[in-house]
């Protein structure tokens, strides 16, 4: 291996930016190669300099940019050389698969025009020839009935495709090297196992090197051989795959990979999150950059910033001036450097699930819109069956999480328990009250006993507020006095770990993660029995995140709560939740206790959905054997007959004919299994996946 | 697509009816084309006045829905009827639509080209100099009325005839009437071309650049233009052929629109520079009491906005592959 030379070599890379508050340092010294065929990962958090570097070796970055260092291609500098040069090496030699397909695609032109200009800038080839190469691409990324689909736009494609496509003008030239930054961050958990494969694959056919730039420690996990972890504009650990999750020897590798929620950890335990935030990379202070978050850092550590060398007793770079100490058997244990929280017991832990009052009861909710068409006069030409009959409860003390991919209709659901049903039929049961029929007094009450928590914490937060007012309005509109809400705020504040001083400050003052406490400060302020929480995490970074989920968890026990947790990140899903709903197109097709779903999940697309997630586990990952579902997430206003599953169905290809038909006809009903839990399957069998 | 077309095609030619219907009581309501036989020397006598206003279909003591009635009629078997002084409406009218397409054509063209372009490149070089500039100097433009702009024009030509010493540059009119040969009255018609043109392009650039260069500088910082650099085409390439295009389409219906209207609301270029036009015709028309005229510009204005709606959609579908109907 170390034989072939690299593809690409980054050595000492520095970039800046000017601002008004002076240089932004976002990439400082960052040094990477790979060879033809390897994958490199790049990790790190929003911020840590992982995107500007690639964007650096393309020569993409702004002008204003400055750049300093080394970035050679096959032995050539690419650094010196002007626009016109570099004009030949991008999407020749170098291709880029951006993060976001639908905003990377120019939307006035069609998919195949676009893969077509890819080819003719760097390759003689005539309009048809190109044309004719252009359809192979999509063929080969798998993109169904590519002759006629390449004449579609952007618009007509769906996320996964349009990744493909992204892929398939990716490896139009037969690059040298690929650059995928975040390439699957916006996409569905099964969509993205689609495309890890499709990368995969493009690998395979041009031979080229990959690098990977992600914030998901679990995708790189079973794609890369090797990982670079980033943190603040520098490599702080890099190394094979294996030695970097077995072996880390940097708190921030350790921390990160302690942080992130695991489908395959055996369910909840608290998680071990980083405190503090990320410095600011205007002025940085002196010394190691993670010295302030560090659990282990020394007064050396605060004055020299240390160098990515391979330090004694590891056999991999690491920039920590205490690796030597991190082995196992050394003198710092790396599990437990990072003070594990205790997962506080909820009162209702030790009563039985059959002797709790239920808070919130669904029962054949029905929720379907009419799909309009016309500009003028509007025709009812169909319907969209967003929520088509669904049923669940959540009991005190309990946290119900409901997953799917997008589209599969978790937010009507949740949307028509907040505003108070207008669905076609079923009832919403709150507190023991249907929720239809309430008015004045009772709706108010209602209201206190109920709240929410929504993904954005920036937009659900009036910037103008002091966080002081943020928190006493709910207050205030319940008739609270003024001495008394005076008193609570800063309660409030400190339940959820932040400055109890800090009530002046706006919530621009504060970071995402600490916006998110507020908003959960602001949904606890009224003592609420029920918290419906709307992906609450899924904006904030790992390390961040895991802060929050704990919190989460230990408010709940603490005041008795329960929570409706709609996320579509089944890893923090496994974490928090005690029971798990499944939607597909409008319906759960399966339902039950986290363990009984995680560890004997029985409808095919809980199967599908739980072997897509990545595990940040390189051997594990190595060892798996995805369930690749075929196809998108139909649209539900075009629901297949009999069971809505069936055309992308891994089990309906394995049936015989006459099981088939009874897929196809029959419509299935949620069936019981083991305990309460239920699969909407003719065929439901526990698997194993994770 | 051709369908949708004609289906708007229908509604707006209702709304075109509509628009004109009122136009005319307006006019026959508010206009009073006796008063232009008054204090006449010699005096006209009131039975001659009312003979000649019956005879036009003006006189305002006929009932308004009697002449409106007798005014569609015409205008249904292509009659605008007569204007105050007895001319045919539709004589006029031809003549001063042809004087307003000669105006206007080279103007638009010029000017929605030059605006496009000014804006992409103030966006492009957004900060620097170039672009504070054309920023300060369309913002000036707009600022002035029109009539400042084509008077200075004209001082301008003046002083530049003056100093070559004879008139290389003429201000009024359309060309000499008393020119013979085929090259002389061509070169004659640029000569008066000139100033009108230069001026109608001065402010729609102006106009038209403030737009393209804010949606350019939306398209700036997109995705897909770093994308096709990332293919391997150069900065100006990719944002000649993603950037420009896609910055474009939002200004389109304005363009057209704006364009269009031209026709009707060139009024000082056209009075200044003494070209007859549509928009002269409509000032005209109102200060002589001339109720089938201002008849009629109302309806070519309405008109003109109907083709305007229709062309925009035309375009943008056209230029937009997400709004075509399938
Ligand atoms: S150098 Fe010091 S502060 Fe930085 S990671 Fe290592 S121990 Fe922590
Ligand atoms: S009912 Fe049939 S098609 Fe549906 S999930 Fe079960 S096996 Fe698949």
């Amino acid at each position: 291996m170390s034989e072939t030379p690299p593809a690409l070599e980054v050595t000492d890379l520095h970039v800046s930016f000017p601002s008004e508050a002076g240089p932004v340092r976002a990439v400082r010294g960052v040094s990477f190669s790979v060879r033809p065929g390897e994958v490199l990962g790049i990790v790190g958090e929003s911020g840590s300099g992982k995107s500007v570097s690639s964007l650096a070796v393309l020569g993409l970055l702004p002008e204003t940019a400055d750049i300093k260092g080394s970035v050679k291609l096959h032995g050539r500098e690419l650094l010196e050389l002007d626009d016109r040069d570099m004009t030949e090496i991008r999407g020749k030699d170098i291709a880029m698969v951006f993060q976001d397909p639908l905003s990377a695609l120019t939307p006035v032109y069609s998919v195949g025009d676009q893969i077509v200009e890819a080819l003719r800038i760097h390759q003689d080839l005539d309009k048809a020839q190109a044309r004719k190469r252009a359809v192979e691409l999509l063929d080969l990324v798998g993109i169904p009935d590519p002759a006629r689909r390449a004449g579609a736009f952007p618009h007509e494609f769906s996320g996964g495709m349009r990744q493909r496509a992204m892929i398939a003008m990716a490896i139009a030239n037969d690059p040298e090297v690929i650059i995928a930054d975040e390439p699957t961050t916006a996409l569905d958990v099964t969509i993205q196992a689609q495309i890890l494969d499709v990368l995969k694959k493009a690998q395979e056919v041009t031979g080229a090197a990959i690098v990977m730039i992600t914030h998901d420690l679990g995708v790189v996990a079973g794609f890369a051989d090797r990982v670079q972890v980033m943190y603040a504009g520098r490599p702080v650990e890099t190394g094979t795959v294996d030695d970097v999750y077995y072996r880390p020897r940097m708190p921030y590798t350790i921390g990160l990979l302690g942080s992130i929620p695991r489908l395959d950890d055996g369910g909840r335990h608290a998680l071990t999150p980083i405190d503090g935030n990320p410095p600011s990379l205007v002025d940085l202070p002196a010394g190691c950059p993670f010295a302030a978050r560090c659990p282990i850092a020394t007064d050396l550590c605060r004055r020299v910033e240390p160098e990515l060398t391979v330090r004694e007793g590891g056999n991999h770079p690491t920039a920590c001036h205490r690796s030597h100490e991190l082995v196992a058997g050394g003198s710092l244990d790396p599990a437990t450097i990072y003070p594990v929280p205790p997962l506080p017991k909820a009162p209702a832990d030790s009563v039985p699930r059959e002797d709790r009052t239920p808070v919130l009861e669904v029962d054949g909710l029905v929720k379907h819109f009419p799909l309009l068409y016309g500009a003028v006069v509007k025709r009812k030409v169909g319907e969209v069956r967003a929520v088509d009959g669904i049923s669940f409860d959540i009991r005190e003390g309990e946290t119900l999480g409901l997953v799917g991919e997008s589209g599969c209709g978790k937010t009507t659901t949740l949307l028509e328990i907040l505003d108070l049903p207008s669905g076609q039929s079923g009832t919403v049961t709150v507190f023991g009250k249907d929720i239809r029929g309430l008015k004045g007094a009772e709706r108010k009450a209602l209201r206190r006993d109920l709240q929410v928590v929504f993904q954005d914490p920036m937009a659900a937060l009036d910037p103008r507020m002091p966080v002081g007012d943020i928190l006493g309005e709910p207050l205030k509109t319940h008739g609270w006095s003024r001495d008394r809400i005076a008193a609570r705020v800063p309660e409030l504040l400190g339940q959820v770990g932040l400055d109890p001083d800090h009530v002046d400050r706006f919530p621009a003052e504060f970071s995402g993660g600490q916006r998110q406490r507020i908003s959960i400060a602001r949904a606890l302020a009224l003592e609420p029995k029920l918290v419906v929480l709307d992906e609450p995490v899924s904006a904030l970074d790992v390390s961040i995140q895991a802060g929050v989920l704990n919190l989460l968890d230990e408010l709940k026990a603490r005041m008795n709560l329960s929570y409706l947790f709609v996320a579509h990140d089944l890893s923090v899903v496994r974490h928090i939740a005690d029971r798990i709903a499944v939607m597909y197109l409008g319906r759960i097709v399966e339902l039950g206790s986290a363990e009984a779903v995680f560890g004997a999940p029985s409808h095919p697309y809980t199967q599908a959905l739980l072997s897509a997630v990545p595990l940040p586990d390189p051997r594990k990952e190595r060892e798996r054997r995805r369930i690749l579902l075929t196809g998108d997430l139909p649209s539900p206003a075009d629901v297949p007959t009999g069971c809505r599953f069936r055309n992308r169905c891994p089990k309906f290809a394995s049936l015989d004919e006459s099981d088939r038909g009874r897929c196809r006809e029959e419509d299935p009903a949620p069936t019981g299994l083991a305990g309460d839990h239920t699969a909407a399957c003719h065929f439901a069998a526990a698997v194993t996946v994770v | 697509m051709g369908r949708y077309l004609l289906r708007r095609l229908i509604n707006h030619v209702a709304l075109v009816l509509i628009a004109a219907s009122l136009t005319y009581f307006l006019a026959a309501i508010s206009l009073n084309p006796r008063a232009n036989f008054a204090g006449r020397n010699p005096p006209v006598a009131a039975s001659s006045v009312t003979a000649t206003l019956n005879d036009y279909n003006l006189n305002p003591d006929t009932p308004v829905v009697v002449r409106f009635a007798h005014w569609a009629n015409g205008v249904a078997h292509g009659d605008l009827g007569r204007t105050v002084t007895g001319g045919e409406v539709n004589d006029e009218f031809a003549r001063r639509v042809g004087v307003s397409t000669r105006l206007l054509l080279i103007a638009t063209i010029l000017g929605s080209i030059g605006g496009v372009l000014v804006g992409a490149w103030g966006a492009i070089r957004q900060y620097r100099t170039s672009d504070r500039v054309t920023t300060l100097a369309s913002f000036f433009v707009l600022a002035m009325p029109v009539f400042v702009i084509a008077v200075t024009f004209k001082l301008w030509a003046i002083d530049i005839n003056d100093a070559v010493g004879h008139k290389v540059i003429e201000y009024t009119g359309e060309y000499d009437p008393g020119l013979t040969g085929t090259g002389e009255i061509l070169l004659s018609r640029l000569q008066h071309l000139l100033l009108p043109s230069l001026t109608l392009i001065v402010i729609q650039v102006a106009l038209y650049s403030r737009y393209q260069r804010s949606t350019m500088l939306d398209v700036l910082g997109s995705d897909f233009l770093r994308t096709a650099r990332a293919k391997g085409l150069s900065r100006r390439a990719a944002l000649m052929k993603h950037g420009l295009r896609t910055a474009v389409l939002p200004v389109v219906p304005l363009l057209v629109y704006n364009v269009v209207l031209l026709f009707t609301g060139a009024t000082f270029t056209e009075k200044i520079y003494g070209w007859h036009g549509m928009g002269e015709w409509l000032v005209n028309s109102i200060s002589t009491n001339d109720v089938n005229a201002v008849a009629a510009v109302g309806m070519f204005t309405a008109f003109v906005v109907l083709i305007a709606g229709l062309l925009s959609d035309v375009l943008y579908a056209a230029l937009d592959p997400r709004v075509r109907v399938r």
